[in-house]
């Protein structure tokens, strides 16, 4: 393993960044859209530019200026990084497209506002992608915690508002009363902060500051909306859907699975954790959420909410699988991060589809849909096998992995959670779309003929539908970098 | 070279006695001559700072005299930053808050800069003497022309100036009266004299009720709760150039002369071997964290809100000071710094909005992010710093209080700064949530028409930034700043 | 008893000093005329000037100015002859402070007065309850 020194990751993160102070004083919309494209090519190619050195097994590493004695603000693109990155890096010129048709059909006001902190967000998450250590980590995770903060309350009613503080009750309120002491505390304990392939508090806790520390951080880290920390998530759905779509089906959400992946591996190290038994716990804990998420995203009738709660499990999934500590099963949990966030982001950019074209939020309203909307129900329904897992869906890869994992690690408890989470997630996705094309429509909607959203709309989500399915059939790279980064934290 | 102590305090003197001069013949001249004494002091800071990188503690006579019979500058690696920031910001908030001054004061603007000035005098001589009477006549100094900077302002102003003197006053007594205590008992006024006299006599009752007598003298003057009477009234009514001059600047200089006397004058072996009053003081400190934000919580305008965030503030350096560990001094010296420039950006972004509106209740500040973007931008910095968000500087020193307080056991403080942390999120974030939207509270479809810009003044505006850009230059670098002033510092 | 009484006695400078503190401090609190404040918070500099003076003071010695001692200056200059002249020079400084002070206070009485009418605390605070 190489590490090569490389201002790319910077570049990667600022390159949103940077383009701000454009997107502001653009004098047209098109103007201000041309660059965000721009700038998410740039980003993407910075990242895809890493991509093969990453693949054989290089880390890129670039440090900034000493913040703490000792702690240098500093990235490092591991393959775990990089898989994280390249998901969202990706999906940010999907979504900007379908921003463009969404926020343009419904005409909504503020766009630009929009557009920035859209950009200052992927900033973050890519930031938070490569951080080197765990104060980097948490810098780049409070930046995206506040940039989204107007993306929530986009709309600027009452209904906005109060999700907002819930939003930043929950979000912040746990990365600063519960991450901020856990991290000191193993600054205290091992006098350093930086990831190490294997984790660095081996030796220097006992069983139970470490049990204390690991709650501190699956709490703390409460964008894994692991519940009780949870109930910011459906609030959230207040924002315009594409803002869902990418940062509550991955940006902010995943970073938080993403943060919680890092710090179980990069900060305890699967050893430790196997050692006090501290997998078990958490995957206790996943399996609960992933159980009762899924039952109340059952009874959900708003579309969105109901894609909210399946999020919930969903990242849960990623946290069981970590938590299997096997390398099957964290392959599993990490190739989920990117199998969910196509199938989830479909899911999603659909909803706002037929909120764009036919205005229905709800699925009771949703009947015989499917005739008037094929394009999109069509992706909705391959973007629900996907989250379900079932083939052709790219989700399948990735339980998959999970169900081996669990069987790797012995614990049959957890491969029933998987199957039977799985049965009631097609419990509450399949009747949605088998409703929309054989159930009758409403009378007064019978002979509308089709009416498809914009193509703005409808390009990204046929593209992320049949991006799922090509995952399905060749998952590289995500697979591979599942794989590398697995065999790297488990030293295999 | 070796004169740079000497030109930081007496280029800002020199340029107050011009400018009472200079006013008869032409009043365009003052702000320059001002300009330019504020400049020669923030230079020679940068001069006195980078000698003490390379030479370590030096000492510059005063007129050759040798101490103990003469005065003496000593400049240290705590002292240096301090004067660097009190110069810095000075100078930054001068060059602000023109427009206010002028507009306000119009023909009085001389007496106003002359004013401000001495003011800045009296705290960069405060930071750089090595003797305790000294650090008492340019207290009176800088209070002084600061209860005369306070007393213009709104209909009440005169009112909070005099409470403000009073209690001034009284502190100002307490501190005189502990510096005779120790007088008596060593013959010595000077701080490394003293401290080499007094560890023979720390068994004394009079040196512990001179302890007690100076630093209540400081606390009143820093406004430590419940001391802190004073402080809301003199910064809420104050005329926003004064304000944004003293809120940032006078309240950490107390702090700096209560570390200097608890480091130098008196050591770390007397204030936590000898007499122990940490525990008292830390648990004050964390009820004055957690009183100030409560407080503030209560405001319904911007501008009281920030005055009780600074109360709030003393809290975290004076608890981070008597934690008693390297940790927490290290938080306190730093967030001494990093406090300068949050709150002077929070006190120069509040004089930008208020220039625009009436007063700074929160219901006017609808829709500021569109109409004062670059203010409001700036405040955003200088609210994260506050709330403690990295890589704003506030985070970082920060961290060393919380882990000072952890490696001292006090939970109590801990708490009381998660707390804060979290009450500075809803004091920042339901100002936000008003500036954010506009006043008729449409929403949904619909673009809207352009809004037109309405900034502040290019200056206030610029200053603004420059207190911003502070803010994330020193957090980047806080690392270098720990290792390379306040780590030897505390050696 | 003896002691108390040895206590008072041999220190009754001090005492005198912090009687006068009190009184001043007493007016600064407790008054509610703004003028009798400004009164209090000077009697309560007076009282440190004291203090300060009543520290640099000797039994039997005189004012330290060579002129007075015996043989007029050409003999070594005894210390104990002479009173420590340092707290008096500090007292100097410490008046103008003091003088410099009160007329900052007696500014601000006087703008008080023109802008409220009055100088007690309370009318002026009730005209702000009325008219903020």
């Amino acid at each position: 393993m190489h590490e090569i020194v490389s201002i790319r990751p910077l570049l990667a993160v600022i390159a949103s960044l940077a383009v701000t102070p454009i997107l502001l004083s653009a004098r047209s919309p098109n103007v201000r859209e041309g660059w965000t494209f721009a700038a998410g090519a740039v980003k993407l190619g910075i990242v895809l530019s890493m991509l093969p050195a990453v693949l054989g097994g290089n880390v890129f590493c670039f440090a900034l200026t000493e913040v703490i004695p000792g702690i240098r603000l500093a990235f490092r693109v591991d393959a775990m990084g990089m898989l994280f990155a390249l998901v969202a890096s990706t999906l940010w010129i999907v979504t900007s497209a379908y921003s463009i048709g969404y926020m343009r059909g419904l005409d909504e006001h503020s766009q630009t506002r929009y557009f920035c902190f859209f950009a200052i967000a992927l900033s973050a998450t890519i930031g938070a992608a490569f951080a080197a250590n765990l104060v980097t980590l948490y810098m780049f995770y409070e930046i995206l915690s506040f940039a989204t903060y107007p993306l929530v309350t986009h709309h600027q009613d009452e209904e906005a508002k109060i999700s907002g503080r819930k939003y930043l009750f929950f979000i912040v309120g746990g990365s600063v009363v519960l991450v901020l002491p856990a991290m000191i505390i193993c600054h205290m304990k091992a006098g350093t902060l930086d990831f190490a392939p294997q984790g660095f508090l081996a030796g220097h806790v006992t069983q139970g500051l470490a049990t204390a520390l690991l709650l501190l951080f699956v709490f703390g880290l409460a964008k894994a909306a692991l519940m009780p920390m949870h109930s910011w998530l459906p609030a959230a759905m207040v924002a315009p859907t594409p803002v869902s779509a990418l940062l509550h089906a991955v940006a902010v959400v995943k970073v938080g699975a993403f943060s919680v992946a890092r710090v179980l591996t990069g900060v305890f190290g699967v050893d430790l954790l196997a050692q006090y038994g501290l997998g078990t716990l958490l995957a206790v804990l996943a399996s609960i959420t992933i159980l009762v998420a899924s039952f109340i995203a059952l009874s959900q009738d708003g579309l969105k909410r109901r894609l909210a709660f399946s999020t919930i499990g969903q990242l849960s999934y990623i946290l069981l699988g970590v938590a299997l500590l096997t390398p099957k099963g964290i392959t599993g949990g990490l190739v989920h991060i990117a199998m969910h966030a196509f199938g989830k982001i479909t899911l999603f950019f659909c909803a706002g589809a037929i909120f764009v074209a036919a205005g229905i939020k709800n699925i009771s309203e949703m009947k015989g849909l499917g005739r008037r909307m094929p394009i999109t129900m069509g992706a909705f329904f391959i973007g629900s096998l996907s989250v379900i897992g079932l083939p052709p869906g790219g989700g399948f890869i990735s339980k998959w992995f999970l169900a081996l994992g669990a069987l790797e690690s012995h614990e049959l408890a957890f491969l029933c959670v998987l199957l039977f989470s799985s049965f009631l997630n097609a419990a509450y996705f399949l009747p949605i779309a088998y409703n929309a094309f054989f159930a009758n429509p409403p009378d007064d909607a019978k002979d509308a003929g089709i009416q498809e959203a914009p193509p703005w709309c409808v390009a990204p989500l046929a593209f992320t539908a049949m991006a799922s399915v090509w995952l399905f059939f060749n998952p590289w790279p995500f697979l591979d970098l599942a794989r590398l980064a697995a065999a790297q934290v488990t030293g295999g | 070279m070796n004169q740079y102590p000497a030109f930081l305090i007496i280029a800002p003197l020199l340029a107050a006695c011009l400018i009472a001069s200079a006013a008869w013949l032409r009043r365009s001249l003052c702000f320059p001559i001002a300009v330019l004494g504020l400049g020669t002091s923030f230079l020679s800071s940068l001069g006195v700072a980078a000698r003490v990188l390379t030479d370590g503690h030096f000492q510059y006579r005063m007129g050759g005299w040798a101490p103990p019979l003469g005065i003496a500058l000593e400049v240290d690696y705590l002292n240096a930053p301090v004067l660097v920031a009190v110069s810095g910001a000075a100078l930054v908030s001068l060059i602000a808050t023109r427009q206010i001054i002028e507009r306000e004061q119009g023909p009085k603007a001389p007496v106003f800069y002359t004013l401000m000035l001495l003011a800045v005098t009296g705290m960069l001589g405060m930071t750089a003497t090595g003797d305790a009477f000294n650090l008492y006549v340019l207290l009176e100094i800088s209070s002084i022309t600061g209860y005369a900077l306070t007393a213009s302002g709104d209909r009440l102003a005169p009112l909070a100036s005099l409470r403000y003197l009073l209690l001034g006053t009284i502190g100002a007594s307490f501190y005189l009266l502990g510096v005779g205590l120790l007088y008596m008992m060593t013959g010595t006024l000077n701080m490394a004299d003293l401290s080499h006299l007094l560890p023979a006599l720390y068994g004394s009752d009079a040196i512990f009720a001179a302890f007690l007598l100076i630093l209540c003298g400081i606390w009143l003057k820093a406004a430590l709760f419940p001391l802190h009477a004073w402080l809301p009234g003199a910064y809420s009514h104050a005329s926003h150039a004064s304000a944004c001059l003293l809120a940032p600047l006078m309240t950490k200089v107390m702090i700096y002369v209560m570390l200097r006397v608890m480091f130098t004058v008196f050591t770390p072996a007397y204030v936590f071997e000898q007499i122990s009053l940490e525990g008292f003081v830390v648990t004050l400190a964390s009820v004055a964290v957690v009183a100030g934000s409560l407080m503030a919580l209560a405001q319904r305008n911007l501008r009281r809100m920030a005055v009780y965030i600074v109360v709030a503030e003393v809290g975290y350096m004076v608890g981070g000071a008597w934690l008693g560990n390297q940790t927490a001094w290290t938080g306190a010296i730093l967030h001494l710094l990093n406090d300068v420039l949050m709150t002077l950006c929070l006190f120069l972004a509040i004089a930008a909005l208020a220039g625009r509106m009436e007063t700074t209740d929160f219901k006017n500040l609808k829709g500021l992010f569109s109409t004062m973007p670059f203010s409001m931008g700036a405040l955003v910095l200088g609210a994260m710093s506050i709330i403690g968000v990295p890589p704003a500087c506030g985070f970082f020193s920060k961290w060393f209080l919380l882990k000072g307080a952890i490696e001292a056991g006090r939970f109590d403080f801990l708490a009381a700064l998660l707390f804060s942390s979290l009450i500075n999120v809803v004091l920042f974030f339901r100002l936000f949530e008003c500036a954010l939207y506009s006043g008729d509270d449409h929403h949904g479809p619909g673009e809207h028409g352009h809004i037109e810009i309405h900034e502040a003044p290019l200056s206030l505006v610029a200053s603004l930034w420059a207190a911003a850009a502070g803010i994330l230059a020193v957090g980047f670098y806080s690392g270098s700043i720990v290792n390379n002033f306040i780590k030897p510092a505390l050696m | 008893m003896e002691s108390i009484t040895g206590l008072i006695l041999a220190k009754y400078n001090y005492w005198m000093y912090i009687s006068l503190m009190m009184v001043g401090l007493y007016a600064m609190i407790a008054k509610n005329n703004l003028v009798k404040k400004i009164i209090g918070m000077n009697i309560l500099q007076t009282a440190i000037i004291l203090f300060y003076i009543s520290i640099g003071a000797k039994k039997g010695a005189t004012i330290p100015i060579i002129m007075h001692s015996e043989g007029h200056g050409h003999e070594a200059v005894h210390a104990v002859q002479y009173i420590n002249p340092l707290p008096h020079v500090l007292m100097l400084t410490a008046i103008v402070v003091s003088v410099a002070t009160l007329g900052v206070a007696l500014a601000l009485a006087i703008r008080l007065y023109a802008r409220f009418g009055t100088l007690e605390e309370d009318e002026i605070n009730d005209q702000v309850r009325e008219a903020p």
